[in-house]
């Protein structure tokens, strides 16, 4: 058991009140495994993976564990986590392009970093040069500044440096985002060849982009607002997500091949709920099709077939009744009429738009 | 006559510590755009794609060629027929909260244009304009006016952008990137809204690096890669029969959901990073199957802007011949360590070194780069 992570709840000092970004988070992952981390901006996936790692002035622990090989982080203490930044946890931040010193050259920067851990470069330069040419960087790159570096350049130099003392958890916060597709593919490759030739032993990568994880991840798991929606390998979830929302998310992706006038996809009609006082029961029970009374309780995130856990009482209902799958949220979706208060699902809802039914994911039968 | 013409449009950026190198980052590009189209235009970061739309937007000017709205020659435009051209041709940005100013109220951008635009309308009048505009956009009025930037969610603040554009006659709409920062969710009801008004006859230039969001939308599509048009055309025949190796190659990096990234099986990588410099694989011609005959040529053919103008006659304005001009002080733009040539050339030696490859149709509507 590489992470196990019960009950952890994070919240944000403001000036109106704790705002609980991470509400009540449990899961684990396996040596060797790269989990995804997926969701709307605002859900707190990476308020999830900062809090693994450094806790910023305004974010509060308020409960919960996070163990890591055995050994309880002490994530709430910034000073006592510094032994086991690098070491055994390591992040590639958001944004990590600008994430590097513009003042330092990449490989002055590499050795102060090192010496704040008490390595000295010189042990590790070799590996350090090794791995720079793995991902396809120039020899040369350790005596650039990070401004004479096109982005995919800087991500992977992040890439390379946040992983030098082999870390056993890395947390890759939104790693192909800012990039295009060609980069991207590369960079998501080289994600997966580091867990492979064991340069970490776990991953999360967070990402808003589910068809970058059906690419790389082993498993996904999909927030919203703070809680957990459902967590299943990532075959599971891409064809046979359970969860309302996950089915909402997988359906609002245009994917190459599709076009506007074969079949229009669906958007989520609303908004996330404010964290600063979430509802109480399920959250995302204003912009779910199936919503019903039980809907005001919260529910449960438990597992409904092995290694596949959802919180959602419709489908909790449904398998516990015997049906073998039961939701299709996108046709759900269309046919309900669009919300009231201006947030319909845009085009989706045109009069112009032919009444298709969006057949969900993974082609599911209907019930 | 097609509605906008980007003739022959080349942009060579100043580069270097002293503004002594010269970048083109547009090499004599040209393609139309219809009433009632959307026109992807795709390429990598550092392709010059925003800088197309900034020149269509008169933001910037080219170095060299011309862009024509109905017709006339938008360079040659003074600042009162400016006013007139951004009646109908607008744009929309990739970050919608940069668009707004913080200190301000959000539908202050709506009344901006109607104290340049509408200062006669009365009160009436305009409050259903208005109404009909955000109605176009599926916003509820409640919802986004006397509200801040930060009150909006991103897809709020971007649909309000393409209602200003509505409440101008809007013709023509130059999205740059305006989904991508936008989560799935919303992204989507702004897509389908653009395809809403382009059924409602709005021209669409979307500018994208996305290029299952550019094949969703668009009716045509052109590819760009390094300041050249590769590859162009009809969208399914551009995506279902992909020609030239890059637009191949950014096909096959593209994300599936239900379908793994082929690796090539010997456990190495598969993809190397294909940035903007020159990966091998990409360098030589195209193959065979592209001839290369004269008839063929896009620079010969009637669909060729310059072609159209011609034969109708219409007096107008050819594309200004090449040259220096006054305007190339713009700084900053592309990498330092893609310098071009050296100090002390012209643009039009530059323009003239790299000149664009020839397109050939390889079927009706569906041109491709041969040699490059």
């Amino acid at each position: 058991m590489s992470l196990r992570v019960e009950n952890l709840k994070v919240a944000y000092r403001t000036l109106r009140g704790d705002v609980t970004a991470v509400d009540g988070v449990s899961f684990s992952i396996q040596d060797g495994e790269i989990m995804g981390l997926a969701g709307e901006s605002g859900c707190g996936k990476s308020t999830l993976g900062n809090s693994l790692v450094y806790m910023e002035g305004r974010m509060k622990h308020l409960d919960g564990t996070v163990e890591l090989d055995g050994q309880r982080l002490p994530i709430s203490d910034n000073r006592a986590m510094d032994q086991y930044r690098m070491r055994q946890v390591s992040i590639i931040p958001q944004f990590a392009m600008s994430a590097l010193n513009p003042t330092r050259k990449i490989g002055r920067m590499a050795a102060d970093l090192l010496r704040s851990r008490g390595v000295a470069y010189k042990d590790i330069e070799e590996e350090f040069r090794r791995r720079i040419a793995l991902v396809d960087l120039p020899e040369d790159v350790t005596e650039r500044y990070p401004f004479e570096l096109s982005g995919g350049m800087r991500q992977r130099a992040t890439m390379v440096i946040s992983t030098l003392l082999d870390p056993s958890l890395l947390i890759g916060d939104e790693v192909t985002s800012a990039l295009d597709v060609s980069t991207q593919r590369a960079v998501g490759e080289m994600l997966t060849e580091f867990r492979d030739r064991g340069f970490v032993k776990s991953m999360i990568v967070i990402t808003h982009d589910l068809s970058i994880l059906a690419q790389i991840a082993d498993s996904i798991l999909v927030m919203y607002a703070g809680k957990l929606a459902e967590k299943a390998d990532a075959d599971t979830i891409v064809n046979k997500s359970l969860h309302p929302y996950t089915q909402l998310l997988l359906a609002s992706l245009p994917e190459v091949g599709l076009r506007y006038d074969d079949a229009p996809l669906v958007g989520i009609a609303g908004r996330p709920p404010s964290l600063f006082n979430p509802p109480a029961g399920c959250r995302f029970r204003e912009r779910c099709p199936f919503a019903m009374q039980q809907c005001t309780q919260e529910p449960p995130f438990v597992e409904v077939r092995p290694g596949h856990h959802v919180a959602c009482w419709k489908v909790h209902d449904d398998l516990a009744s015997g049906q073998e799958r039961v939701l299709d949220a996108a046709s759900a979706a269309l046919a309900r009429p669009p919300a009231a208060g201006g947030s319909a699902t845009g085009g989706a809802a045109a009069p112009a738009a032919p009444a298709t039914t969006v057949s969900p994911p993974g082609g599911a039968a209907q019930p | 006559m097609s509605m906008l013409e980007v003739r022959e449009v080349s942009k060579v950026y100043k580069t270097g510590t002293f503004g002594g190198d010269l970048l083109p980052a547009l090499r004599h590009v040209s393609f139309d755009i219809d009433q009632g189209q959307v026109v992807s235009l795709i390429g990598q970061s550092g392709s010059g794609k925003s800088t197309l739309g900034k020149i269509i937007l008169r933001l910037t000017s080219p170095s060299a060629g011309a862009v024509v709205f109905e017709g006339k020659d938008v360079g040659t435009w003074s600042k009162s027929q400016l006013r007139d051209y951004y009646r109908h041709v607008q744009g929309v940005f990739q970050d919608p909260f940069s668009s707004y100013n913080p200190l301000y109220k959000a539908d202050r951008v709506l009344e901006m244009v109607r104290s340049v635009y509408f200062p006669d309308v009365r009160a009436r009048e305009w409050e259903s304009k208005l109404r009909s505009a955000l109605e176009a956009v599926s916003l509820n009025p409640a919802d986004v006016l006397n509200k801040f930037p930060h009150q909006l969610s991103g897809g709020q603040q971007q649909r309000l952008l393409i209602a200003r554009a509505l409440l101008l006659e809007v013709r023509l709409l130059i999205a740059d990137e305006i989904i991508s920062m936008l989560d799935a969710s919303t992204r989507v009801d702004v897509l389908n809204l653009l395809v809403d008004l382009k059924r409602k006859g709005l021209g669409v230039l979307f500018i994208t690096h996305d290029l299952s969001l550019g094949n969703y939308i668009s009716d045509r599509t052109v590819i760009l890669r390094k300041g050249v048009i590769v590859e162009m055309g009809d969208t399914r025949k551009v995506f279902g029969n992909a020609q030239h190796p890059y637009t191949k190659s950014l096909l096959t990096a593209v994300p599936h959901l239900h379908q793994k990234w082929q690796s090539n099986g010997s456990g190495a990588r598969a993809h190397s990073v294909v940035e903007g410099e020159r990966p091998t694989d990409l360098e030589g011609p195209v193959g065979g199957s592209v001839a290369l005959g004269e008839s063929r040529r896009y620079s010969k053919s009637p669909l060729h802007p310059q072609n159209a103008a011609a034969s109708e006659a219409s007096g107008a304005q050819g594309p200004r011949a090449g040259g220096a001009r006054p305007s190339l002080m713009e700084g900053g733009g592309p990498r330092w360590n893609r310098r071009f040539s050296p100090g002390g050339r012209t643009v039009a030696e530059v323009l003239a070194a790299a000149p664009a490859p020839e397109l050939v149709e390889y079927e009706p509507d569906h041109f491709v780069a041969v040699g490059y």
